[in-house]
């Protein structure tokens, strides 16, 4: 028997119309746990670096996570995984919520969707009865009547439907793939529109099988109760109305425009009654005791949810207030749309017409005032019409087709990839090598264990430090100590900073642990809930697999590794790995690249940042240092990075 | 029971505040898995004596426990309009009935109904309760007095009576034997 896991992945082929329940190797388990990490396996053992992401032969995978749909408390996130159009690069997003555990009960661990439907299709899963069936009739249809269109047809209002809007049929590079209060944003829902795959509506009823019952659930129970109490975990958004870091410290409009002191006591309370007013109430994720998603109705409109940043995006893109996220929201929600780089990419297009690279004649038709454009340009773009069509391929693709020095105005992207538009003075070592290296593309799925600014207090800090058990080695509290100056600490410790950060983040992704609970909540209080400590027992109870702090690190830097590999062979290098220009005022290049050069050196990798044969082979990434060799993307000869020759010139 | 000469007995009761449901299905969870054969060996919400019927789009959430199993569905059904949610039918039944698949092993199609959980020794209070972080479900026991049977011998009597008169006594005594059998 298999346990936390089922032992099984459905594959489907959407070309040849083929359907396989295939038992998987519990090998693989033990190597990449399940998630993004087993995800990952199988792209870079199915999608050679040729393929183009739009095209069938791409995957698009959903994975659960190890422990998602057992009794562990908040672990249900899904890593929906893909070859990205917007950059080639592995293309990784989150789904919370309960399609995961669903999936887990229909009998799969995952679900693998190969080819391209010869029209719309959706598939419907109910355990070993799975379909392809046709979904012409919900081409153009929104999220929740497709919802609701699918659960009438297949006559089940428990079953999940996973689905995207126009935005996603139509290959937006913004679009999402949503499922009840939950999305996977970035990277996957163009795929899915590629595929012509409509949903995936899912119903389960099978066992989860547990490995040492009493064991596990003494745990779960004793965790969920804990992580209730628990201050410094779940969305402090969902109940903190005091929302003025992002508001004075985010830039405003297209990642441009600071406004320090935004905020006032006047304007908090007017949007807390904003909010008030119209909510109904907060809403979970399976089996999670804290609850996130805050769901309004806000007049003339359908009731959505929401949660954590998504509340501020769409008015800082415009310069307006929370009514107009409020009222917009629900409507780009329906089309598909992610609500993170949706806006920015209007507000790029808004401003191309104020610097005249785009004109009045590229926006027939568009209204006047500010909010209007707004909604004028989610629907050209949910429908590709005219300049939508451009604006469609996100900041970086519609600024190479525009030209006409439009590439100048995408400069909030690294890897093409839109970030939270943050611009600060001076450069932070550990937030650089974040953000230029992490494989996830956006900082919130990287950072989030180590705090982001030091305690100036002794005796507050020696408090934090008693209480901060999570960290995987005594020397973090060492740093800590000595820790003044944000920017101020060893090298060394950077790195390591960056690497542990990291270690949470690929740790919940292949478990299915929320960051909420776990990898990103460490930074704040420094009492997360989980971390290198538990998650073995958690491991060993529910699967069997005897697991301790080290075999759990060693499959963090395998995947982690891997993953590298894959995005390696598929072009990523050195030159790439940069922030944005102008994140930080002040730079220093020649710093930045020791610091770069320490970095992979720490993690085994090349000067090029490409993972040595030595380093593949220790976490049994063997097969991969073959391919890559034969590939010609390493020799097998070289050296980590510190001992490259260009790292000596790089110190002279 | 006996308190003060009364004859008292333990009502069980689990009170739902739909308005704190976050749909969060730790209950169901927590269900499944005192049910399972051995206890806490697996998870499955298809077992879950109670079900949280969710819409978020109409901001219903109420969690129903599963009472007695039913062969008919109900001829005339109820729904519900309360603070302007309209709730659709059979929300609030708790009946394994044929209408539906609820309460139902999803193995053998046998009904599912809440014992409680009972169980020896006994558990503090019911699992789904205890679960259930957000204060949706609240156990509580309340003694209540037991008032004895008004019905005597001679009321019997007389039911019988009219039941011959009306039925005759070949009718009353094939139906007395065959419900006894049911
Ligand atoms: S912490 Fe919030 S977002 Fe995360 S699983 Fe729990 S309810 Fe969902
Ligand atoms: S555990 Fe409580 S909040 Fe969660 S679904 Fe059940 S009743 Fe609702
Ligand atoms: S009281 Fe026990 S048996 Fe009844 S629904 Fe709750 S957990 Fe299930």
């Amino acid at each position: 028997m298999r346990y936390c896991e089922t032992g099984f992945q459905l594959e489907v082929d959407l070309s040849k119309g083929s359907i396989d329940k295939v038992e998987t190797d519990p090998r693989d388990t033990a190597l990449y746990l399940g998630g993004h990490g087993y995800n990952a396996k199988i792209l870079y053992d199915r999608v050679p670096p040729e393929t183009d992401p739009w095209s069938p032969d791409n995957l698009l995978i959903f994975g659960n996570g190890l422990l998602n749909g057992t009794c562990v408390p908040g672990a249900n996130r899904v890593s929906v995984n893909t070859i990205a159009p917007v950059n080639g690069f592995f293309g990784h997003s989150l789904m919370g919520g309960f399609f995961g555990a669903e999936m887990k009960q229909a009998g799969y661990d995952r679900i693998i969707i190969k080819g391209e439907a010869p029209d719309l299709v959706y598939l419907a899963i109910h355990n070993d009865k799975v379909e392809i069936r046709d979904a012409t009739h919900l081409r153009g249809k929104g999220m929740l009547d497709t919802q609701r269109m699918i659960q009438e047809e297949l006559g089940d209002k428990r079953a999940w439907v996973a689905a995207i809007g126009p935005a996603g049929e139509h290959r937006c590079i913004t679009a999402s793939i949503d499922c009840g209060n939950s999305s996977a944003a970035r990277t996957p829902g163009p795929v899915m529109g590629a595929k012509k795959l409509k949903a995936i509506a899912i119903r389960g009823t099978k066992d989860v099988n547990l490995a040492h019952p009493k064991e596990m659930w003494e745990m779960c129970s004793r965790l969920r109760k804990e992580l209730d109490a628990n201050p410094n975990i779940g969305d402090w958004m969902a109940t903190d109305e005091d929302d003025s870091f992002h508001h004075n410290n985010f830039a405003w409009g297209n990642a441009r425009v600071r406004r320090k002191t935004f905020w006032s006591e006047g304007l908090e309370e007017r949007w807390r009654n904003l909010k008030y007013d119209h909510m109904n109430r907060w809403t979970g994720c399976w089996n999670c005791p804290k609850a996130c998603h805050n769901l309004i109705q806000w007049p003339n409109r359908r009731r959505f949810s929401y949660k954590c940043y998504g509340k501020d995006t769409y008015h800082m893109a415009s310069f307006q207030e929370l009514d107009f996220t409020y009222e917009i929201l629900p409507v780009a929600m329906d089309l598909g749309f992610d609500s993170y780089s949706t806006p920015q990419t209007i507000a790029f297009g808004l401003e191309l017409l104020d610097a005249g690279i785009l004109t009045e004649a590229d926006f027939p038709g568009m209204p006047a005032d500010i909010r209007g454009r707004f909604y004028y340009l989610l629907q050209k773009m949910a429908f590709r019409e005219g300049i939508g069509d451009v604006l469609a391929n996100g900041v970086s693709g519609a600024a190479a087709i525009i030209g006409k020095g439009a590439e100048k105005f995408d400069h909030n992207t690294v890897k093409k990839f839109e970030q939270l538009p943050i611009k600060l003075g001076k450069l932070n070592p550990a937030y650089f090598l974040m953000i230029a290296t992490g494989e996830d593309m956006a900082i919130t799925q990287i950072e989030g264990s180590f705090p982001q600014d030091p305690i100036a207090d002794p005796e507050l800090r020696e408090e934090f430090i008693k209480k901060w058990i999570a960290v995987p080695d005594k020397k973090f509290h060492d740093w800590f100590r000595q820790w003044v100056k944000r920017d101020e600490l060893p090298d060394q410790a950077m790195v390591e900073i960056t690497d542990w950060n990291e270690c949470m983040h690929y740790l919940d992704d292949s478990l299915g642990f929320c960051g909420f609970v776990s990898s990103f909540r460490g930074q704040f209080g420094g009492t997360t809930g989980y971390h290198v400590w538990n998650m073995p027992d958690i491991i060993t109870h529910g699967t069997g697999m005897e697991f301790d702090k080290d075999r759990l690190w060693e499959c963090f830097q395998r995947n982690r590794t891997l993953i590298r590999a894959l995005n390696n062979r598929r072009g990523l290098r050195r030159s790439m790995e940069r922030p944005p220009e102008d994140h930080w005022a002040v730079r220093n290049e020649a710093y930045e690249q020791q610091l770069l050069t320490k970095y992979y050196d720490f993690k085994g990798w090349t000067f090029d940042a490409i993972p040595t044969k030595e380093t593949l082979e220790r976490l049994s990434l063997g097969w991969v240092a073959e391919d890559l060799i034969k590939r010609g993307v390493l020799t097998g000869d070289e050296p980590t990075a510190l001992n490259d020759p260009r790292a000596k010139n790089e110190k002279e | 029971m006996e308190n003060n000469g009364k004859k008292t007995r333990i009502v069980k009761n689990i009170k739902v505040d739909t308005k704190k449901c976050v749909g969060c299905k730790a209950c169901e969870i927590a269900c499944s898995a005192f049910h399972a054969t051995p206890r806490y060996s697996s998870i499955n919400t298809g077992r879950s004596r109670i079900m949280v019927v969710a819409d978020e789009m109409l901001d219903i959430f109420v969690p129903i426990r599963a009472g007695d199993h039913t062969e008919a569905e109900c001829n005339g059904r109820n729904s519900y309009i309360i603070d302007g949610k309209e709730y659709s039918e059979c929300t609030f039944c708790p009946a394994s009935c044929p209408s539906r698949d609820a309460f139902k092993d999803p193995d053998s199609g046998l009904p599912l109904k809440c014992d409680m959980c009972e169980s020896d020794p006994p558990v503090e209070k019911p699992m789904c309760v205890d679960a259930c972080t957000f204060g949706a479900l609240t156990y509580e026991e309340r003694e209540v007095e037991v008032t004895e049977p008004v019905t005597t011998v001679t009321d019997m009597d007389e039911g019988l009576k009219t039941l011959i008169k009306r039925y005759g006594l070949k009718k009353v005594m094939d139906t007395v034997v065959r419900v006894s059998k049911e």
